[in-house]
């Protein structure tokens, strides 16, 4: 079946078995390995893509439904070697230990942060509520999305511009 | 502060808070986990699990799935066996099949092992395998596994009839016994530390990659001790160990569950060999949940004595141990039942006795797992919870009653009832600190005035002492592989270093820790040493990264290879600046000539010149290099207070943590980020142990807790902000007076919680409640005691 999607701004047409996850898409298909795959069962959130923007799980996403639209991963959060200020916040703050749930968390946060630019640590709680991780109980990953948050303005690039 | 200041404080040459230097790939995307990794021409592996917990395999129909035209090769015990694969030994001198060939002794045993072109493909295939099986009896509850018309579950073990697995004690029995027959009050209480599952979000996984041509076996592999694993192949496999390469690469968590060997890898080897191609063979989560090493399982049923006035005599416990199927636990052989008898605890005892029974049941092997340093996290559940059931029967404050007879500064080195040795401590500091940065005693007034309006408000306290490093290798093996670990440094001719471990992170910054030791050592900044790991191609043999165990074990070994390193510059600098040795003195990375501090050589001219034509002292071979393997003298014991806040709806049952004070000591401090970090995490686990968690089965042997909408894990709005402080004692026999800080939260917390839990649920009259505290057991236990009263 064919599907025809952009990827971190790069179109893609490819000829799918209907039933492919989009997870397994970006993963086996296109090489984009920092989508990982965790549960199955849209629980663990290490899956986490942004489809238009929006935060969606791409395990229980099959790759066909993503036709016509446009998804960002990890792989397209930085552009032209500038990180993203949720990607340095995760440093500064060492919101990841083993790495595996980072990406996710990542994106969560900058979906986030482009529809609320100042969230409380409440606001980020929830927001990663349907995200799991099993190393840093989750305060310093609070933290780095703060950090985040009070250094959206430092970069020379701004979401919005990293969206686009 | 100056901007030299400054930078030195973020890029410390040695110890300090340094951001890590694994994180840029991380946050990238760019980590390179073994599901990550496509070698050219790969297939793609997938099993096929039992349906039942206990049946006799009658016939296995493998012809429709070979005719699958994406399907290259299927796999049965029965292929296994004449190559002696169908079985393979576990970590505790026990045997499990990698394929079964008589009967299926769990639910989600491996049965077959198909390899096809993709892995959609491969799944596929395993539904044209048919399979008959002759469903038996399951052993369920490990109360009825030695009746005597039990089922005996492992009739393959020869002239075995029964489902008995070991018996285990330490201590002197009569001398507690005395002790509790003198004792003012004795309280009694059964408690079960409920089976749970590790769950790291990256599964198990591997990619075998034989080559025909060289006979070498290259295997990536989600593995905690590739060393370990290597040995282990050749012993079974009958592969030369020289042509086995195991690489770790980035692990998406461990936390115990990627110590041992499981059937996928070795199916993913045969698949290789047979196909000759490379094989990937990724679990899925409930394959994780229902297959791989399961933690806890103890039935517990524990006493205490004390005097009326509150002086702890003794304690003593009589445990049944659910192994499952197998006894797969990775453990020292010394000990079965891990280091459960640390369980005497942070007190200065009379006596203590323990005996602990294992038992085969049909479940899933394991045992060792989810940070539990070899059973401490159950060993310190059951004395805390103990202390505070006394204090409950003496009507004192838990604080207090621990405070009253933890062990004394000056009683270390103290040897426990059951024989250990504990290093070094001052517990009634670090108690204080806890109780201070809780604000206990206003906690208790508020608790006070809340209680008054009818709402459940709980404290809990604990104290744990953690027995971790594992360990001497006279007292501790795996398989009879004694627990010590390499190192290797050597300074390049530029003054850039490598270091080289046997040991593996799992997300616990090896990179960025061990850089530090070297950094502290000699003076080389830590973004100019990488660290090697993860490949026992290119590492020195040690036993891994399990029980806390890297610091201890590993980073002696790097600081004593460091030390070496250094004296050997020190014979090389005396050389080039024509003075005696002993005419040197060293500051961080740098000698000079005493009273002449402006003569001197610094690390990486001395690095040059070891690689130079200068004419070297005698004795002393050319390059910057050295190696270590290191036997710890003794474990190390870290430890640390916990405070507690719960709130309880008792509409609903709901326990919500409120606030969580930890203070913890693990000596030496390397990272305080790292190392606050490694707490955070451990806390969280204890929430989810203590609140969430529970492997279930029903009476059939159905796993209930087979994806993570049935075993629920802690999210961010379960948990606190975290509220951790700290005190250092060094431990007195390691190299840089670390103790190891990995599992302390895990092994610390769940008690804590649960005894805060039990607090709030005081004034029901409540002693004891089981883990986990879900809102149905609480709701019912407040219930009960309302009906009741």
């Amino acid at each position: 079946m064919d599907v025809t999607m952009t990827v971190n701004g790069t179109q893609y047409q490819r000829d799918v078995e209907p039933r492919m996850l989009l997870v397994h898409f970006l993963r086996d298909v296109l090489g984009l390995t920092g989508t990982h795959w965790g549960c199955d069962t849209s629980n663990c959130g290490t899956c986490v893509v942004l489809i238009d923007g929006e935060p969606v799980k791409s395990c229980t996403t099959l790759a066909v439904m993503t036709s016509g639209h446009e998804v960002r991963t990890v792989e397209g959060l930085s552009t032209n070697g500038e990180l993203d200020p949720v990607q340095q916040g995760f440093m500064e703050e060492h919101g990841l230990q083993c790495g595996f749930c980072t990406p996710g968390m990542l994106m969560t946060a900058r979906a986030l942060l482009d529809e609320n630019p100042d969230p409380t640590t409440d606001e980020i709680r929830e927001a990663i509520s349907g995200q799991l991780c099993r190393c840093t109980g989750y305060a310093m990953i609070v933290r780095s999305v703060r950090w985040a948050a009070e250094h959206a303005g430092d970069d020379a690039t701004t979401a919005q511009e990293v969206g686009s | 502060m100056t901007a030299t200041e400054e930078t030195a404080q973020q890029r410390p040459i040695g110890y300090g808070r340094l951001k890590r230097k694994e994180d840029p790939r991380f946050i990238r995307g760019e980590g390179n986990y073994v599901d990550d990794i496509t070698l050219p021409n790969m297939l793609h592996g997938a099993i096929l699990r039992s349906p039942v917990a206990h049946a006799r395999i009658v016939s296995i129909d493998t012809s429709r799935a070979v005719a699958h035209p994406k399907v290259v090769a299927v796999i049965t015990g029965a292929d296994l066996e004449p190559l002696n694969l169908a079985w393979m030994p576990t970590l505790s001198h026990d045997t499990q099949a990698v394929l079964a060939t008589d009967k299926v002794r769990f639910q989600g045993q491996e049965v077959a092992f198909v390899v096809a072109e993709d892995r959609y493909a491969a799944r596929d295939a395993l539904e044209l395998i048919d399979v008959e099986y002759d469903i038996l009896d399951a052993v369920v509850d490990p109360h009825h596994a030695l009746d005597p018309d039990a089922p005996v579950i492992r009739d393959d073990l020869e002239g075995k009839t029964d489902n008995h697995i070991f018996d285990w004690e330490s201590g002197d029995a009569a001398e507690c016994d005395r002790v509790f027959a003198e004792a003012d009050v004795v309280v009694k209480q059964t408690m079960l530390y409920p089976r749970v599952h590790p769950a790291p979000l990256e599964t198990c996984g591997a990619i075998a990659d034989y080559d025909q041509v060289t006979g070498k076996l290259t295997l990536y592999e989600t593995t905690q001790a590739p060393h370990a694993h290597r040995t282990l192949y050749a012993l079974v496999a009958g592969i030369p160990e020289h042509k086995i390469r195991v690489i770790s690469p980035d692990i998406g968590g461990g936390f115990g569950g990627k110590v041992g060997i499981y059937p996928g890898y070795v199916c993913a080897v045969v698949g290789s060999i047979v196909s000759g191609r490379p094989v990937k063979w990724v679990e899925d989560r409930s394959e994780n949940l229902v297959a791989t090493a399961f933690a806890r399982d103890y039935h517990m049923t524990g006493e205490i004595a004390a005097t009326s006035d509150g002086t702890i005599l003794a304690v003593r416990t009589d445990v049944l141990a659910d192994h499952g199927a197998a006894n797969g636990t990775a453990q020292p052989t010394k000990y079965p039942a891990g280091f459960f008898h640390v369980f005497t605890g942070s007190y200065d005892l009379q006596a203590a006795h323990c005996k602990v029974t294992g038992v085969y049941t049909n479940k899933a092997p394991g045992g060792v797992a989810y940070a539990c340093s070899f059973r401490v996290t159950e060993a310190v559940y059951l004395v805390e919870r103990l202390v505070d059931l006394m204090a409950a029967e003496l009507e004192m404050d838990p604080a207090e009653l621990r405070m009253r007879n933890l062990i004394q500064p000056d009683q270390f080195p103290y040897v426990t009832k059951t024989g250990w040795e504990y290093d070094s401590g001052d517990y009634p500091t670090t108690l204080r600190k806890a109780l201070d940065v809780a604000g206990y005693e206003e906690l208790r007034r508020e608790q006070a005035e809340r209680r008054g309006r009818g709402e459940l408000m709980g404290i809990g306290v604990g104290f744990f002492t953690e027995a971790v490093g594992a360990g001497p290798r006279r007292h501790m093996d795996i398989l009879g592989l004694g627990m010590a670990d390499g190192a290797e440094v050597r300074v390049h001719p530029t003054g850039k270093a490598v270091v080289r471990l046997s040991v593996q992170t799992q997300g616990q910054g090896h990179e960025t820790t061990f850089a530090q030791i070297v950094a502290e050592e000699l003076g080389i900044p830590p973004e100019d040493i990488d660290v090697v790991h993860g490949d026992t191609d290119q590492t020195p043999f040690g036993l891994g990264t399990y029980g806390s165990r890297s610091t201890p074990v590993s980073g002696a070994a790097v600081a004593l290879t460091a030390r070496k390193v250094r004296d050997k510059a020190r014979k090389i600098a005396a050389a080039m600046l024509e003075v005696s040795a002993d005419d040197l003195e060293w500051e961080k990375g740098r000698f000079f000539v005493k009273g002449d501090p402006e003569t001197g050589a610094a690390i990486a001219e001395i690095a040059m010149a070891a690689h130079g034509t200068i004419e070297l002292p005698e004795g002393v071979e050319g390059a910057l290099d050295a190696e270590t393997t290191y036997n710890p003298p003794n474990l190390t014991y870290p430890f640390g207070a916990y405070v507690c806040v719960v709130d309880i709806d008792p509409r609903t049952g709901v326990t919500k943590v409120r606030r969580f004070v930890a203070v913890d000591d693990c000596g030496t401090r390397i990272n305080p980020m790292i190392i606050e970090g490694q707490v955070h995490g451990g806390l969280a686990d204890g929430v989810g142990m203590a609140l969430m968690e529970i492997i279930d089965f029903d009476d059939a042997g159905n796993c209930l807790g087979s994806s993570f909408m049935d075993y629920l894990l802690p999210t961010a709005l379960d948990v606190p902000d975290w509220e951790t402080d700290f005190t250092v004692t060094p431990s007195p026999h390691h190299p840089i007076g670390a103790k190891g800080v990995g599992e302390s939260a895990t092994v610390g917390s769940p008690p804590v919680i649960m005894n805060a839990v039990v607090d709030a649920l005081s004034p029901y009259g409540v002693r004891h409640i089981e883990m986990p505290a879900t809102p149905s057991r609480v709701w019912e236990a407040i219930n009960a005691a309302q009906m009741g009263g």
